[in-house]
């Protein structure tokens, strides 16, 4: 492959520094020139990397699709009359003949030795393009090498010259922020735009039955496939609630006593743990979720519904004797632990924000810490404490892994803690995961989950940042 | 005056009094609000606690293991010299044992096959390599150390008990007598799991480690940093020095603080569509995870290092122009030197959370089984958290305890690379 040169062109490159450096030297002297003989040197070394690496970078991207279409143009009659699935795969074994290795399939008469002859011919073209991308690549380095040496002189301002250029490279760096943006709305947006042609907007907005296995063969049961994400959402909700209902008190009450009551010491030791509990990774959260969690909350509850049973309460007895490891509960209640670091620092900041002046006044009218706590500081900090849970909000929604190890698959329209519910997450994992056929509207189905649930999530970081920002400055 | 028949000094005991008993219930109210705190933080820390506590206790057992040492006689008519893999080794030394012991087996061999099951495909690898090596061996008597199976490891380890009901374990009585017995006449010891670390996964739990995850997502992290670092790098240091406040500039910021709250799942989905059905890179590659990785580290280190341009005084700015140094200079040759250590801070913490980072690789395909050690980061592999997510899954009891080992080893990295990170910021923060 045409990569291979990269390094020789980074030789080269650092090559022409030097001799830039030399000639430059050489050229200044007894003058007084405009930049140093180094920027001299640098600007050799540009115009020797950057012609030559865009063509190899061109040449990597559209070698491939050149050298198909110069093939596949030039096919015997044979060849062109197949199938078009069979001639994609006679197309992919020459060429895989040509590179020397194994084709995936054998032929029969006559495409055997056809095969033979394209691969042949596969391989002269590919080897054609490979050749000529080189060439031009060290042309380009020769060419560039020789129109910034011939530059060079006491006069030439080549410091401006590299400096344009470190500045057009660091935005570049900075657009691609940009691009990965237009590229996952892009991805996003493709493949979700072809699903909803399959399936309408609103079926999958609105609709309650989730069920995305199609049917491989016409007259199976269940062949329909249906897309209503409903309970999809309502699953995400769910947890997401629980998870926020343990997160939010335990984050928010101990933000406050760790700005308000804890001492530097207490600070010193409590702040790290907290970060270790923020940095552990959320599939080992999942593992915690499902083999320990689960298996200790189904035994809580069927021990319960034992007890329960036979008394007044039997139904409800002999509905906690049935909960499974995998319900609600559990991926919610090990979801709210993972955010509790990420809520009590983002409203640690928060608070501590929250300028001296209020506490001393407040102090001063001879209020105790918690009357100060929840009717001063709260007060005034209320909108970049909702903030910062608009954000754990978002994490709840996107968080992938604990649900997919601790909560269900079956998608079941319930609010009942106990049962199973299922995530958008979770579906997009096992959509995803496993065999997959493409341009399936199970595959799609993915996307247009993964395009929701982008939507969702910028839309409340977009609000939650909105809010705490013009928090902030409030008092900057 | 109406109020002037009240003695005032009995309104201000009165209020005095109503004012002693309010304070009382105030300051009960206050240490209950500060035992909330306390709670609170309890509850978060005990959580941490309970966490590792359970993986460490979960996992410590996959770190050691224990294995056979027995003489085997190369029965020279049951091995065939040329394809010394297809003798049931495992079989010939369970008759071996048998028939040492004095035991008569039935027709069907049902005894030499509850034997077998008790030791590992291991050693029949082992068996068949001594021959491959050195031929002579057959004929002769030879002893060879192999890990006991799955099951037995678990009856040794005490995870399978004698008071469990027969039908329920995988482990049947006779086998724990022999399992004992071997253990007392020290033919089965207990030692260093070594296996954990010098293998590639594999189906078979006494056979499985975490090499081949960890170089995957060593060469995973590798393609993260070098893609990461220096876009980011650049990114913050165009938009903190160079960048003129304007619309382009607005939109890209807004942007990247967007794109740090992105759902990691998110990049899963653009790393398939963009990188795999487009660019049609390898599938399950760590080219393609670190790829992935590397655009979802983007933000964070450029966040990162724009906080620590951002702490380096005007002055040495100011002086660098002084002095006559360009912009450029005065960035490359002051400004970012005196940011590093905050820079590499946040990189190196950043490349940690990455480390840990399982669903966009769920996405790619790297949750398939691959046995062996990756060499390129063009080929299938594996990566620690997805290795995690694949045993967690397995059926085996075995892998729970390997799927924690797994767990500690990638908390064992993370760690590293945290402390580093403190160290860092110990030893070169500067105040100015």
């Amino acid at each position: 492959m045409i990569w291979f040169l990269i390094p020789v062109v980074a030789v080269l490159a650092l090559a022409a520094y030097a001799v830039g450096l030399a000639v430059a030297k050489r050229r200044f002297a007894g003058a007084k020139p405009h930049s140093r003989p180094q920027q001299h040197g640098y600007y050799a070394l540009i115009w020797v990397a950057v012609p030559a690496l865009a063509i190899i970078i061109l040449a990597g991207i559209f070698s491939g699709p050149v050298s198909q279409n110069l093939v596949s143009a030039g096919l015997p009659e044979a060849v062109q009359e197949m199938e078009p699935f069979r001639r994609d795969a006679f197309l992919n074994d020459a060429r895989l003949l040509g590179e020397g290795q194994r084709p995936f399939q054998t032929w029969d008469a006559p495409f055997d030795t056809l095969l033979q002859s394209e691969a042949a011919r596969s391989a002269s073209i590919q080897r054609t393009l490979l050749w000529g991308s080189i060439a031009g690549a060290l042309i380009a380095a020769v060419l560039g090498g020789l129109l910034a040496f011939a530059q060079i002189g006491p006069n030439m301002r080549a410091r401006n010259r590299v400096e344009t250029w470190i500045g057009a490279l660091l935005f570049a760096c900075s657009v691609v922020a940009i691009l990965t943006t237009v590229g996952i709305v892009f991805s996003l947006l493709f493949d979700a735009l072809r699903f909803f042609e399959r399936v309408p907007v609103t079926e999958f907005l609105f609709g309650t039955q989730w069920s995305p296995q199609t049917a491989i063969r016409a007259d199976q049961v269940g062949s329909t496939g249906a897309f209503g994400a409903v309970p999809l959402f309502a699953g995400t909700f769910l947890i997401m609630l629980i998870a926020m209902a343990v997160a939010a008190p335990v984050g928010l009450f101990s933000a406050i006593y760790l700005s308000e009551y804890a001492g530097p010491v207490t600070r010193g030791v409590v702040k790290p743990l907290l970060e270790v509990l923020a940095g552990v990774p959320t599939v080992v959260y999942g593992f915690f979720a499902a083999l320990t969690v689960g298996p200790a909350f189904r035994e809580f509850f069927n021990g319960f519904g034992a007890l329960l049973v036979g008394g007044p309460l039997d139904g409800l007895g002999q509905y906690l004797m049935l909960v499974q490891n995998q319900m609600a509960l559990v991926a919610g209640a090990v979801m709210g632990i993972m955010l509790i670091p990420f809520v009590s620092s983002l409203s640690d900041d928060i608070i501590n924000a929250v300028p001296q002046s209020l506490r001393d006044g407040s102090y001063a009218m001879g209020a105790t810490k918690s009357e100060t706590v929840s009717r001063v500081l709260l007060p005034a900090a209320l909108p970049g404490i909702a903030g910062a849970l608009l954000l754990a909000v978002s994490r709840a929604i996107g968080e992938t892994m604990i649900v997919t190890m601790a909560a269900g698959l079956a998608a079941n329209l319930t609010f009942n803690p106990l049962d199973t519910v299922t995530t958008v997450t979770v579906q997009i994992v096992t959509l995803l995961t496993g065999d997959q056929e493409f341009d399936s509207a199970k595959t799609l189905a993915a996307f247009g989950l993964g395009l929701t649930l982008f939507l969702v999530t910028l839309l409340l970081n977009i609000v939650a940042q909105r809010i705490v920002q013009t928090y902030r400055e409030q008092y900057d | 005056m109406t109020d002037a028949t009240v003695d005032p000094g009995a309104v201000r005991a009165a209020r005095a009094d109503a004012l002693q008993k309010g304070l009382k219930r105030r300051y009960a109210r206050e240490a209950r609000f500060r035992t909330y705190g306390l709670l609170a933080i309890a509850v978060a820390l005990g959580f941490l606690v309970l966490l590792l506590g359970r993986i460490i206790e979960q996992g410590h057992t996959a770190f050691y293991a224990n294995q056979i040492t027995v003489p085997v006689y190369m029965d020279p008519a049951r091995i065939d010299r040329d394809y010394p893999q297809g003798t049931n080794f495992q079989l010939m030394v369970a008759q071996q044992r048998l028939a040492a012991m004095g035991v008569t087996d039935d027709a069907q061999g049902t005894q030499a096959n509850a034997y077998r099951t008790l030791l590992s495909s291991e050693l029949k690898f082992r068996a068949a390599q001594l021959v491959r090596e050195d031929p002579s061996v057959i004929g002769q008597t030879v002893q060879i150390t192999a890990p006991v199976s799955d099951d037995a490891d678990l009856y040794l380890k005490g995870k399978i008990k004698r008071s469990e009901p027969a039908e329920l374990r995988r482990i049947s009585d006779q086998q724990m007598d022999w399992l004992d017995a071997l253990k007392r006449d020290g033919t089965v010891t207990t030692g260093f799991n070594s296996l954990l670390f010098t293998q590639g996964d594999s189906t078979e739990p006494e056979l499985a480690g975490v090499l081949g995850a960890v170089v995957g997502s060593a060469l995973m992290l590798l393609v993260t940093a070098l893609i990461a670092i220096p876009l980011g790098v650049g990114a913050a240091v165009y938009l903190e020095e160079f960048a003129r406040k304007g619309r382009i500039t607005d939109l890209i910021e807004v942007n990247i603080n967007n794109l740090a709250a992105v759902p990691s799942i998110v990049y899963g989905l653009l790393g398939l569509a963009l990188f795999i059905n487009v660019a049609h890179l390898p599938r399950s590659s760590p080219l393609v995870g670190g790829l992935v990785l590397a655009l979802m580290a983007l933000p964070t280190i450029i966040i990162a290092t724009r906080s620590s341009l951002k702490a380096v005084p005007p002055s040495i700015r100011e002086a660098a122009l002084a002095m006559g140094a360009s912009k450029t200079q005065t960035v490359f040759h002051h400004v970012l030197p005196l940011a590093m250590p905050g820079v590499m801070t946040g990189t190196i913490i950043s490349m940690a959370h990455a480390l840990g980072e399982t669903a966009p690789l769920l996405l790619i395909g790297m949750v398939s089984f691959v046995p062996g050690i990756p060499g390129a980061i063009t080929e299938p592999a594996g990566a620690l958290p997805s290795l995690v997510y694949i045993w967690e899954n397995a059926s085996e009891l075995a892998f729970h305890e390997r799927t924690a080992a797994a767990i500690l080893v990638l908390l064992a990295f993370m760690i590293v690379m945290n402390a580093a990170a403190i160290l860092l910021r110990r030893r070169f923060e500067r105040r100015w």
